[in-house]
């Protein structure tokens, strides 16, 4: 990498910028947008409400379901497939466990609350998005929440860390370079999720998660920021 | 010594530590993290002594015993009424408390409460698995005839009412509108239909702009403007 800039001219730790607002969508108990580059995700938060079918259930606690979705216009070029893909059921799962850990369901025996992320548009990082805007519309839909959850991706170009990959720096070098999205719980400094596209060495590894903690508690305060903005009515209190 | 970092009224996210130290004590909507006091969701700040409370923005509503709702029939069932009372828990409306007159078994139910109706009911009892059962009968408590429902947030019900009901009979008054706010978030509104829009303007500001201070005479203003227009 020339001049350690990037592509678009970022530095190695540098993230795309960021829009977030909160309290969008009307008709759902919270929403919430999350921009970062050219990505784009929206979230909309149903519930708690009656979980169908009944067997799925859970008497002890509500249950947590997101679903992701790329709008069909949402991809490189070609048009998005809409309806259920591998790809799409994987990510709205992994969604679903990054989330859990901040959300308090045990007021909601049987209920559920659904999550519904949709991409419209996307340049690398949508997992990460779809779960920073995840976490602002539970928030915004005055679900009990122990913590906000950032995401955002880490991957290594020739031989430098960077942080928050577009599109086209993921696929330089025909699809070879590392690319880790992560999701962290920032009081407990765990992180709930991780996932490995690529070959990094442990110490790489371990360099991406350090490198990324500073950028994911920077997105936090974002998405704090958002959630508290929308109340600024402009009436003097 | 603690340090309390938030001031009543503010706004916080989920996460938000509000205070450090043991000489606050966490209330609803927050909990404890070793010495730090957290946000437990998107909550303004209510400061009682050295209690620090979260009151929750937005959020569907949550059965509670004692609190008066507003529900709708979803089905008729052999032993009384499943009440829909804008939850993720149906309730139940047997049929001893429904009515003050002695339901025979196996007689017609709609004749008290038909699909689709209104009724104005008080929640009884609500178990662990929030099994909710309610009763009609309780002064004020009856089927809702005529007026028009109106779904509201239900974090915002209190505001909406006032202390001792004050904001609602505010409006009641200048608007000569009948009004019964449920605690669940349905509010019945009967008047002149111009009335009733009004009430219903003057309700949604409340919800917007219930975290400010000085709500009560700037919606009196509202109201009082609005008479003047119209002489």
């Amino acid at each position: 990498m020339t001049n350690s800039l990037r592509p678009d001219g970022r530095k190695p730790h540098e993230m795309r910028p960021i829009e977030a607002d909160a309290g969008l969508i009307d008709q759902a108990d919270g929403s919430a947008r999350f921009k970062i580059g050219d990505t784009e995700a929206y979230a909309s938060v149903y519930g708690p409400q009656e979980l169908h079918p009944r067997h799925k259930q859970d008497p002890k606690q509500g249950k947590l379901r997101c679903e992701y979705n790329m709008l069909p216009f949402a991809g490189d070029g070609s048009r998005v497939r809409p309806g259920f893909s591998r790809r799409g059921e994987e990510i709205s799962h992994v969604t679903t466990k990054a989330l859990e850990p901040a959300v308090d369901l045990s007021e909601y025996p049987n209920a559920v609350v659904d999550v519904h992320i949709e991409l419209t548009q996307t340049d690398a990082g949508s997992r990460c998005a779809g779960i920073c805007a995840g976490s602002m519309a539970l928030a915004d839909a005055g679900i009990p929440m122990t913590d906000i959850v950032p995401a955002v991706s880490a991957g290594k170009i020739d031989d430098t860390i960077v942080v928050d990959l577009n599109g086209e720096e993921e696929h330089l070098g025909g699809n070879e370079t590392p690319d880790l999205p992560v999701a962290l719980i920032p009081r407990d400094e765990t992180f709930s999720l991780m996932q490995l596209d690529g070959i990094l060495t442990r110490d790489d590894l371990k360099e991406c998660v350090e490198t990324v903690k500073p950028a994911l508690l920077d997105i936090a305060e974002k998405q704090q920021e958002a959630l508290r903005s929308q109340y600024d009515t402009g009436v003097e209190s | 010594m603690g340090t309390i970092l938030v001031e009543e009224k503010d706004i916080v996210a989920p996460g938000e530590t509000l205070a450090e130290g043991m000489d606050y004590i966490p209330g609803k909507g927050t909990f404890r993290d070793d010495d730090e006091i957290i946000s437990k969701g998107l909550s303004l700040i209510n400061i009682d002594g050295s209690v620090i409370k979260g009151i929750p923005m937005n959020g569907r509503y949550v059965p509670q015993e004692g609190d008066r709702v507003i529900g709708r029939v979803k089905d008729i069932l052999m032993s009384g009424w499943k009440i829909d009372i804008n939850s993720a828990y149906d309730s139940m409306l047997p049929l001893k408390d429904a009515s003050h007159d002695y339901i025979e078994k196996g007689s017609d139910l709609t004749r008290y409460f038909d699909l689709g109706d209104y009724v104005a009911v008080k929640i009884t009892s609500v178990s662990t698995q929030k099994i909710v059962d309610i009763t009609a009968k309780g002064q004020g408590l009856q089927k809702l005839e005529g007026g028009r429902i109106i779904e509201v947030n239900p974090q915002k019900v209190p505001r909406i009412i006032g202390s001792r009901g004050s904001m609602i009979s505010i409006i009641k008054k200048a608007l000569d509108c009948n009004i019964f706010v449920g605690q669940n978030g349905y509010a019945w509104l009967n008047a002149e239909p111009e009335n009733e829009v009004k009430a219903i303007q003057a309700i949604r500001r409340i919800e917007r702009e219930a975290h400010t201070n000085g709500l009560t005479e700037r919606i009196s203003d509202m109201l009082d403007h609005d008479q003047g227009d119209e002489s």
